[in-house]
């Protein structure tokens, strides 16, 4: 069998793979390849460790839990009632996807700090916010709920609708029909959108420092104490990185395992 | 008895129908855009009509100078959409079930086995609707329509997704079941066949009632070219 000849087209795309995917995988291998064991179990040794892991992993579950349960709401109303206050709210909901993590920082400061537009009334009450664990998790909340928000849209607007009349003429009241049909056959598409939020969230970085700050035990989470231990221990800095690109990469396996069908629920019931 | 007196304008199209039905099958034929989905609609309680009264058995599910407008969850109709719409995550037993939360829990069991059995798919209870073939998902999605004992039937195209062996036989069975429930039924069609599953046809284009009576009646004075086709003797 004689190979045909690669034409200049498909040379460049052959190329510009090997390039991009040359860059993208290099960063990921130096974490890897530019450490012993030895230092690697040094680095866990680190104090900053266990109590960043610790409040990443209580913070990034609390954020999470607030934004699937107010996105999931949210998002059923944009998607099953269409019209000009859904179009903003979806548009509110895209918001901190695109805006810079130290911008939403300093946003959340002027609004929930001391002087800021509700935080001066919620200091008045007793409450402060700024540069606590709840601000972590309203930091964290904030740059991860368009992840989830989006994908709870797709997913509720993928749903057959007469699946859910039926619903209601069975006897559902319209919550009920949220429950028993919208939530389990948007599922898999809730799920994905909740594994790349809850990623985002465990990354989140500027917002946090802006906000929260950077105070170990309180509000150092992980990515946070990968920076503070650049300063004094490359090599503690990067066996906290290696703990954030396995779970990085363990979500990655979840996600791909469920695979493309599974984001597309209700489907097999079709044809026949 | 089905009363229906309903006023609705979506788009350009403008819907206003009187009709009533008594224990009967009511065929409602028409072009593609008439508004026959938007009476379903309108009837089920998920489309408010501006104007105009709904009611079932001298009960009010829809009154627009009284302010009644009884959710669609309390308005005890059965609905057949075209592709039956068997609930893909619950098994058959499951999608029968779903309707009968008012029973208690050894009840619902029985109660959905005892309708499954009465139209011959008791055998498919523990199946999952996306391997049945369209003659028995309609059946199981008549079969959990009725166990809820609606007091009138909305079917929207019924044999629209099967093919047409499948089509001949489910018509027949549909017609004897029909016969023998005898509520008021409302078949939305575009298939001049179905015409022997009603007592009566009525033709909607536009919005409006045309034309109603039995086909032989229709296709003695067709009042417009609807009608006339739909009624034409297949050649």
């Amino acid at each position: 069998m004689k190979l045909r000849a690669p034409t200049t087209w498909g040379s460049a795309q052959l190329l510009a793979s090997a390039l991009l995917g040359f860059f993208l995988l290099l960063p990921v291998v130096a974490l890897f390849a530019t450490l012993s064991w030895g230092d690697f179990l040094g680095g866990l040794r680190n104090p900053l460790l266990a109590p960043a892991l610790r409040l990443s992993l209580v913070t990034t579950t609390s954020s999470l839990a607030i934004v699937v349960v107010l996105g999931s709401l949210l998002a059923w109303r944009v998607a099953r009632y269409p019209g000009r206050a859904s179009r903003w709210l979806e548009t509110v909901a895209q918001l901190p996807a695109v805006i810079p993590p130290a911008v939403a920082g300093l946003g959340l400061l002027l609004a929930f700090g001391r002087r800021g537009l509700l935080g001066a009334w919620l200091d008045r009450h007793g409450i402060a916010l700024a540069f606590t664990t709840p601000a972590v998790v309203l930091a964290e909340a904030f740059v991860s709920a368009p992840f989830f928000v989006q994908a709870a849209i797709a997913a509720f607007r993928r749903l057959d609708e007469n699946l859910l009349v039926v619903s209601r003429t069975l006897g559902a009241s319209p919550f009920r029909t949220f429950l028993r049909v919208g939530l389990p056959l948007a599922a898999p598409g809730l799920v994905a959108g909740a594994a790349m939020s809850w990623a985002r969230a465990v990354g989140e970085f500027g917002a946090t420092l802006l906000f929260a700050g950077n105070l170990t035990g309180r509000t150092q989470t992980m990515p946070l104490a990968v920076y503070t231990a650049m300063e004094s221990d490359l090599r503690a800095a990067q066996a906290l990185s290696l703990i954030l690109v396995a779970i990085a990469f363990a979500l990655l396996f979840v996600l791909r395992r469920m695979g493309p069908g599974a984001a597309l629920p209700g489907t097999e019931a079709r044809g026949a | 008895m089905l009363e229906i007196a309903v006023a609705r304008k979506i788009g350009s199209l403008e819907l206003r129908i009187d009709l009533m039905l008594n224990r009967e099958s009511v065929l409602v034929a028409g072009p593609n855009g008439a508004g026959k989905s938007t009476l379903l609609r309108l009837l089920l309680g998920v489309l408010s009509p501006d104007a105009g009264r709904i009611a079932l058995d001298k009960r009010v599910l829809f009154d627009a100078e009284k302010g009644i407008d009884v959710a669609a969850e309390d308005r005890e109709l059965g609905y057949l959409p075209q592709d039956y719409a068997l609930f893909p995550h619950l098994d058959v037993i499951g999608n029968v079930k779903f309707g009968l939360s008012r029973l208690r829990r050894t009840d619902r069991q029985r109660h959905a086995e005892e309708w499954l059995e009465r139209l011959g798919v008791a055998h498919l209870s523990r199946r999952s609707p996306g391997g049945l073939s369209g003659g028995e998902r309609q059946r199981v999605a008549l079969a959990r329509a009725l166990a809820r004992s609606p007091r009138a039937l909305l079917l929207d195209e019924p044999f629209a997704s099967l093919d047409p062996v499948a089509r001949r036989e489910l018509r027949a069975s549909l017609r004897a079941w029909l016969f023998e429930w005898r509520l008021p039924a409302l078949i939305v069609s575009h298939d001049p066949a179905d015409a022997v599953l009603a007592d009566r046809i009525i033709v909607v284009e536009r919005g409006r009632v045309v034309q109603q009576g039995t086909i032989d009646e229709l296709r003695g004075a067709a009042a417009s070219s609807f009608v006339a086709g739909f009624t034409a003797e297949p050649a």
